[in-house]
């Protein structure tokens, strides 16, 4: 299962005729050239590219966490008007694809001038479209006991109060799987960093890599492969730390 | 209750309105939610129907062509090709990956010993799988002197370029489909943890086979978690783009094998900027997807059981 990931990593270290000679994971020639030389192989650093990608993240995790907190607490726990289609709507757009609405966000981005900044890919999540993880809020808020909410409004707190002092430091556990989620998707996501990030100094890791792919053709897999455990590396850390969230949050949302 | 289970409920309650006394404060709470529903989302799909029966590329203003990007994707030999291997990736790469998500899943809950060490090792290629790093692996090693057949030689077999081979290639992509299955993995292993053991108990007792318990307690108890792991990846199959893209070099080849439908869409919008054809093509995604999704939950009456 993870051989091929552990090969990579043996290989990243290997003078480039053996990558293709040596199937183990015994590095008989130990060459570190491939990381200096993947790092400087494109204009910019790589670190610049790494910095990039933690901006994104960082943007992302933010909106997400204030945006869909707030939408979920509506749901799971106001009564409003049209309350029932606007859930169903929340839960539709879960599952629609992305490219129904790329072309003309790709357009409206463009007019304001946006094409290279990374604000169409955070704005978005400002403004709680990601589906997901309201749901997976609202799953979490209707576990905890209305008692809590109660005793807060006999005190006199209203809802901003209530979600504040009380929803929002006990769904603590449902705001780090969110995080992880979303550090993990945005650091991945190629597609939209693609279509809006073609200049060089406003590229992702992914970006990036493609770029390299480009421009060496298949001629220097060592340094490809390093910095492609680069880009692996925090997810990877992610993954390890994050781990118990992760299996929690897809859990809870895949059972009733 | 999950997204899936959720809606299926929503969809037989009628009527009932909600008493609606928290108008001022859910219109606060919903106030980035509605703005994000209506500027990035239902806005921009309302603009794309709309651009679907245009001609736009995006330096001069769409051009009204009535069906003229319909009657273009009846014709196009590519879209059809595009169409075939999507489902191909779609229609045998999702069981594939279920079935053997649900196999190990199986074998890990008989309390293996090292349980969460397991489950961490198949759980993180999941995670990875959707990078361009690993799409770059995966390159490598079905390449024509890459890690299989590297491997293949020991045995002394000559390998192909799998990556290479218009006959391979898209076998390779739906093998690193299948490698992913960790995320469906995890969410069967928690539905396995809920199935009562009480009724393994009474069916060992009553002589039932290994087999005929998996048959008839397992299978139908988990079948809810199997709907809902099947609706969630083949919407998600549908719409993979980056490993094709990588693979091939953004190309879709060799011959078209790797042509993902997504892919083919990207090409024309945003290499091509035919915006309007791109439109076209993007709602008949949202048509096939909605069709399959609507399928399933209609086929789901006869073989998805809840308990309540």
């Amino acid at each position: 299962m993870i051989y091929p990931l552990l090969w990579m990593v043996a290989s990243s270290f290997r003078p480039n005729d053996l990558i293709f000679r040596e199937a183990g994971l015994v590095i008989s020639q130990v060459d570190w050239t491939n990381y200096p030389n993947g790092w400087d192989a494109l204009s910019e650093p790589f670190s610049k590219y790494l910095l990039n990608s933690a901006i994104l993240v960082l943007g992302c995790i933010l909106g997400n966490l204030v945006s869909c907190s707030m939408a979920a607490y509506a749901f799971a726990r106001l009564d409003f008007k049209f309350k029932k289609i606007m859930f169903v709507l929340m839960l539709m757009t879960i599952m629609l694809p992305i490219h129904v609405i790329i072309v003309p966000q790709y357009v409206m981005f463009s007019q304001i001038g946006w094409v290279n900044t990374f604000w169409p890919i955070i704005v978005p999540k400002l403004l709680a479209t990601d589906g997901f993880f309201i749901f997976l809020m609202i799953q979490f808020i209707r576990g905890i006991p209305k008692d809590m909410d109660e005793a807060a409004r006999i005190d006199g707190a209203g809802h901003p109060r209530i979600f504040l002092q009380v929803i929002l430091p006990l769904m603590v556990p449902a705001l780090a799987t969110t995080a992880i989620f979303t550090f993990i998707w945005t650091w991945s996501d190629f597609f939209t960093s693609l279509i809006y990030l073609t200049n060089p100094s406003n590229y992702t890791v992914q970006v990036a890599l493609n770029a390299f792919i480009d421009s060496t053709g298949e001629s220097n897999w060592g340094a490809l492969f390093a910095m492609s455990i680069v880009t692996l590396i925090p997810v990877f850390l992610a993954f390890l730390f994050g781990q118990k969230y992760l299996v929690k949050g897809i859990a809870t949302t895949g059972i009733k | 209750m999950s997204a899936i289970a959720e809606l299926q409920s929503l969809s037989k309650t009628k009527g009932r309105k909600a008493p609606a006394k928290d108008n001022k404060a859910a219109h606060i709470f919903l106030i980035p939610w509605t703005i994000g529903l209506f500027l990035v989302t239902l806005g921009p799909m309302a603009m794309s129907l709309y651009l679907a029966f245009t001609d736009y590329n995006l330096l001069q203003s769409p051009e009204f062509t009535g069906f003229a990007n319909i009657e273009r994707m009846l014709d196009d030999q590519r879209l059809h090709n595009s169409l075939r291997v999507t489902f191909t990736y779609v229609l045998v790469g999702v069981p594939l990956q279920l079935a053997v998500a649900l196999g190990v899943a199986i074998l890990l809950d008989r309390g293996m010993r090292g349980l969460s060490f397991y489950r961490s090792v198949f759980y993180l290629p999941s995670m990875l799988g959707s990078s361009v790093a690993i799409a770059v692996l995966w390159k490598q090693i079905f390449g024509t002197t890459g890690l299989v057949n590297q491997m293949l030689e020991i045995i002394g077999i000559q390998g192909i370029g799998w990556i290479s081979d218009p006959n391979t290639s898209l076998g390779s992509l739906i093998l690193l489909n299948v490698w992913t299955f960790g995320s469906p993995m995890v969410i069967f292993l928690a539905g396995l943890r809920q199935v009562p053991a009480m009724y393994y108990e009474a069916a060992s007792i009553d002589g039932a086979s290994k087999w005929r318990q998996f048959r008839s307690i397992t299978l139908p108890m988990i079948s809810p978690i199997i709907f809902f792991n099947l609706v969630l990846q083949i919407i998600g199959a549908f719409q993979n783009f980056t490993q094709a893209f990588i693979v091939s070099n953004g190309s879709g080849g060799p011959a078209d094998s790797t042509m993902f439908f997504t892919l083919y869409l990207y090409q024309q919008g945003f290499k091509q900027f035919d915006m309007g054809y791109a439109s076209a093509m993007a709602w008949l995604l949202v048509l096939i997807v909605g069709a399959f999704t609507a399928v399933n939950f209609f086929v789901s009456k006869y073989w998805v059981f809840y308990d309540d």
